[in-house]
């Protein structure tokens, strides 16, 4: 119990100071989930958009593999992209492994499924009759899509903080294709979450509990963020 | 409409506090719970998670899961907690002990695979009844301070070089294992240090000093985890790295590391089985203690273990070894 107590002033302490190691972690952490989101959502929202517009062949098909992209424990991503990055896999020839840009790719993986999947959730739900309604009066295809975009901005608010949300608290996946490297005491591949659990390991309690704190409280940030713009769209939507 | 608002951020708000007065109460209750109870699940959770990834290795069953028997005497088996290192839990000699060890005593036993400084602190806060570990100076430390009833040796092993087969640093077949660090740090190839205070750490550490070379830069990179994560990152990543025999020919099928330099009596490992002063389960710890010592054990199941798959015996057991 004692430990606790002192793992938390230590931790407070770390923060106040700015702790080297713990800030270039935190930086590590938001710029593979940022970056990973960012790619997520250039991919996910034109496809889970596209998803809810349109019928085609192979419909039944692509929804399924996006929900179930969604669905998949991203431990299950993660070996997936460390099978295909490894020496034996076919792309073990660029030397992914180990770096940012295998836990950009694994992160990629995590967040676009789930913004593609809420994303095409969102635009569904927004009635058809607005969009007939624009076409009709004379709004072009691509006005009309961007419109139905826009009439969904709360629901693809939610899946971009989902997708970045299931990006930065990835522990498993990002492990194995990162590896959690320092190169004398200077952050290579470490994110906070894998921080965290080799730090507990080495017995480094302050700086585990300094990133749980930095963590929970960019949670908080994140959680705040997200309901304020909905309420404020909601508000202006009612007043409107 | 404003009271819609109010309860959003309330309840977020609300859960923060939730969440507080349950981490308080959890810890509370931790610390005031029996001492029997296993409060060391966090670590034991962690352990199993490292030892199960990554999937292309062909390393025989890792988990560190406890060896639980159904029989109707399990309501008599107390709980034993034995602290090791994860050189020894992922060579899998603990899936051929432990079984013996639990067939004839009435002990759960669960096995906390860390780096021997984790275990040796595990022994220190009376998280752990019994080590099994290989930092020889640490242990002395430990002994010394009392936290430590009783310490016997058990088998030893030898620690080899590894690399990629290309071997930039020109090291393959050298007996001299100081000139060897030399010739890495002097070609800045790869090497990956597990830097985790384990065993293997702590005599890697050694053979810098003994090359007189302080590694730094970035050929030089940390992993901060056990013996086969490090050999598979290793190895993926085409880089040198200390390694223990055992964890090495364990897990050689799944690797492409070529093993370099070896023979170096500056590479001698020794094991030792270490009493707890301030475990909870001191009997089954001095029950452990004598058995893994005695003949049973020692000759028909460390001598052996590994020859048939290896080739050679993975540890040699030296218990009575005079120091």
């Amino acid at each position: 119990m004692g430990i606790f107590w002192d793992a938390i002033r230590e931790a407070v302490s770390l923060l106040i100071h700015g702790d080297r190691y713990v800030l270039e972690v935190m930086w590590m952490s938001l710029q593979v989930a940022g970056i990973a989101t960012i790619l997520g959502m250039l991919v996910g929202i034109p496809l889970g958009t596209l998803l809810a517009l349109k019928k085609f062949r192979g419909w039944g098909s692509a929804a399924t593999l996006l929900n179930v992209g969604m669905m998949l424990p991203p431990v299950a991503i993660g070996l997936l992209v460390f099978l295909l990055l490894s020496r034996q896999g076919p792309f073990g020839s660029f030397s992914l492994l180990y770096s940012v840009t295998a836990m950009i790719i694994a992160e990629f993986f995590i967040a676009a499924p789930v913004i593609g999947a809420i994303t095409m959730s969102g635009v569904a739900s927004v009635p058809k009759d607005v969009r007939i309604q624009a076409l009709g009066l004379g709004a072009s295809r691509w006005q009309s899509i961007w419109l139905v975009i826009r009439e969904s901005r709360v629901t693809l608010l939610s899946a971009i903080v989902a997708g970045f949300g299931a990006a930065i608290s990835e522990v498993g996946a990002v492990m194995m294709v990162g590896g959690n490297l320092s190169s004398g005491g200077v952050n290579r591949t470490g994110t906070m979450t894998t921080a965290i659990m080799a730090l507990v390991r080495q017995g480094e309690y302050a700086r585990a509990m300094a990133l749980g704190i930095i963590l929970l409280l960019l949670a908080l940030l994140i959680t705040f963020i997200l309901t304020w713009t909905q309420q404020g769209i909601r508000r202006r939507w009612l007043q409107s | 409409m404003w009271n819609s608002v109010r309860s959003r951020r309330g309840s977020a708000l609300l859960l923060l506090l939730a969440l507080i007065l349950v981490m308080v109460a959890g810890t509370y209750a931790a610390g005031c719970g029996g001492g029997d109870e296993t409060t060391t699940t966090a670590p034991a959770a962690e352990s199993s998670t490292t030892t199960a990834a990554p999937a292309t290795t062909a390393a025989p069953s890792t988990t560190a899961a406890p060896q639980t028997t159904t029989t109707a005497a399990a309501a008599e088996r107390t709980e034993l907690i034995l602290a090791s290192t994860t050189s020894t839990q992922d060579s899998g000699l603990f899936d051929v002990l432990m079984p013996a060890f639990e067939a004839a005593y009435p002990y759960t036993v669960k096995v906390i695979a860390v780096g021997s400084g984790e275990a040796l602190a595990l022994g220190e806060s009376g998280d752990a009844d019994v080590l099994l570990v290989h930092s020889p100076a640490s242990e002395v430390t430990f002994m010394e301070e009392g936290f430590g009833i009783e310490r016997k040796a058990v088998m030893y092993n030898d620690f080899i070089v590894v690399g990629p087969a290309a071997d930039p640093a020109k090291v393959k077949g050298m007996t001299d294992v100081a000139a060897a660090f030399k010739a890495i740090a002097a070609a800045q190839a790869t090497f990956f240090t597990r830097g985790d205070e384990s065993g293997t750490h702590k005599k890697e550490l050694t053979l810098w000093d003994k090359a007189e070379i302080e590694p730094a830069g970035e050929w030089y990179q940390t992993t901060g985890q056990g013996m086969g994560d490090t050999l598979t990152i290793a190895d993926q990543a085409g880089g040198y790295t200390l390694a223990d025999r055992a964890t090495y020919l364990s897990k050689s099928e799944a690797l492409a590391l070529e093993l370099l330099v070896e023979g170096d009596k500056a590479l001698f490992n020794q094991y030792h089985v270490i009493t707890c002063t301030n475990g909870v389960n001191k009997q089954g710890a001095i029950d452990l203690m004598n058995w893994i010592v005695d003949e049973e054990a020692q000759q028909q199941l460390i001598a052996v273990f590994g020859a048939e798959k290896f080739g050679q015996p993975l540890f040699v057991p030296n218990a009575g070894l005079v120091e």
